[in-house]
């Protein structure tokens, strides 16, 4: 599946022609080089690796500068692979922006999700917490219930839903339109939200 | 750091009068009616502008039938498709809720430019 790096900018929105507000997210997608080509050949599978940010040359390590010394590429922040059909159209070095898209084309968005912390159920997995606030019962209005039956298992099975983590996950949204793309500047404005903070890296990839 | 601002132009409108809280404006409405699209004017004071950048809308109050009322305005929208400014009013408060609770002569703006 192909797609392209980008970095979140930003929240806005735009007008359509009859006048409806659109809510869109302002992602700057690309310009990403080529600095990989894995093909079934060698690698057993196809794929491209796209590089996209400026870095300077002190923050990255030798082997990973030697590399891009090695291919004459000026160096990257942000390395992440996509497979792709084939790869003979691609070669190291070429420059791949946001007009891979078209307007009005439905796309995911992958991101890293912003970290919510230590949560407990009812945010984290939607509990309803248990009801009720008589009978005595004043201090388990955001509590998870039963776990889980007694004697028969004696254990809690995997998988139980529990307080915990949350958020700082990859995290993919679905069927997000492409609104509007501003060429010259790589510019996507997808129609919606997207997982990740302002600044934070973000895949856009075709359907 | 990047901003949102740099990649969406503010849009001046040509088509919007300069206007004030506090003034009287007629407002041009598209509305779409079948097929047809025709303008219907909304003519009243302006009693608030608020929000920023993409977000700024505007409220107009008008007394109509005797009874009150109000549309809020997007500057952006492209439903409106031109502000008219009929006179310069005179306030001494950026919001003129305060027009709400009163009626009649008290309700009146005063015209800027009078003596």
């Amino acid at each position: 599946m192909l797609g392209i790096l980008g970095k979140k900018i930003g929240m806005s929105a735009i007008y359509d022609d009859s006048g409806n507000r659109i809510p869109v997210t302002i992602i700057e997608a690309g310009p990403c080089t080529v600095t990989a080509v894995r093909s079934t050949e060698i690698n057993g599978y196809n794929a491209i690796q796209l590089g996209f940010g400026a870095v300077k040359e002190k923050s990255l390590t030798k082997p990973v500068l030697g590399d891009f010394k090695k291919k004459n590429l000026t160096p990257v922040r942000h390395l992440r692979e996509f497979r792709v059909d084939s790869v003979a159209e691609y070669n190291i070095g070429d420059t791949i922006g946001a007009n891979i898209f078209t307007e009005g084309e439905i796309i995911k968005v992958a991101g890293k999700s912003k970290g919510k912390g230590f949560q407990g159920v009812m945010r984290r997995h939607g509990f309803g917490g248990v009801g009720g606030t008589t009978h005595g019962q004043s201090d388990r209005l955001r509590a998870p219930g039963s776990i889980g039956a007694s004697s028969y298992p004696s254990r809690v099975f995997p998988g139980q839903k529990m307080a915990g983590r949350m958020g700082n996950q990859r995290f993919t949204a679905l069927n997000l339109q492409v609104v509007k793309i501003i060429e010259d500047k790589n510019i996507v404005l997808v129609k919606g939200a997207v997982p990740g903070a302002v600044n934070s890296i973000v895949e856009l990839l075709k359907n | 750091m990047k901003s949102i601002y740099d990649f969406i132009p503010e849009e001046k409108r040509e088509d919007f009068a300069e206007f004030n809280v506090g003034d009287r404006v007629r407002v041009h409405v598209r509305v779409i009616e079948g097929d047809k699209e025709r303008l219907q004017p909304f003519e009243g004071d302006v009693i608030s502008i608020k929000g920023g950048r993409e977000n700024r809308s505007f409220t107009v109050r008008k007394i109509s039938g005797g009874v009150g009322v109000e549309r809020i305005f997007p500057f952006n929208t492209p439903k409106v498709a031109k502000v008219e400014r009929i006179r310069e009013g005179k306030v001494r408060r950026a919001k003129l809720y305060y027009l709400r609770e009163l009626s009649g002569r008290a309700a009146k703006i005063k015209d800027k430019n009078l003596r």
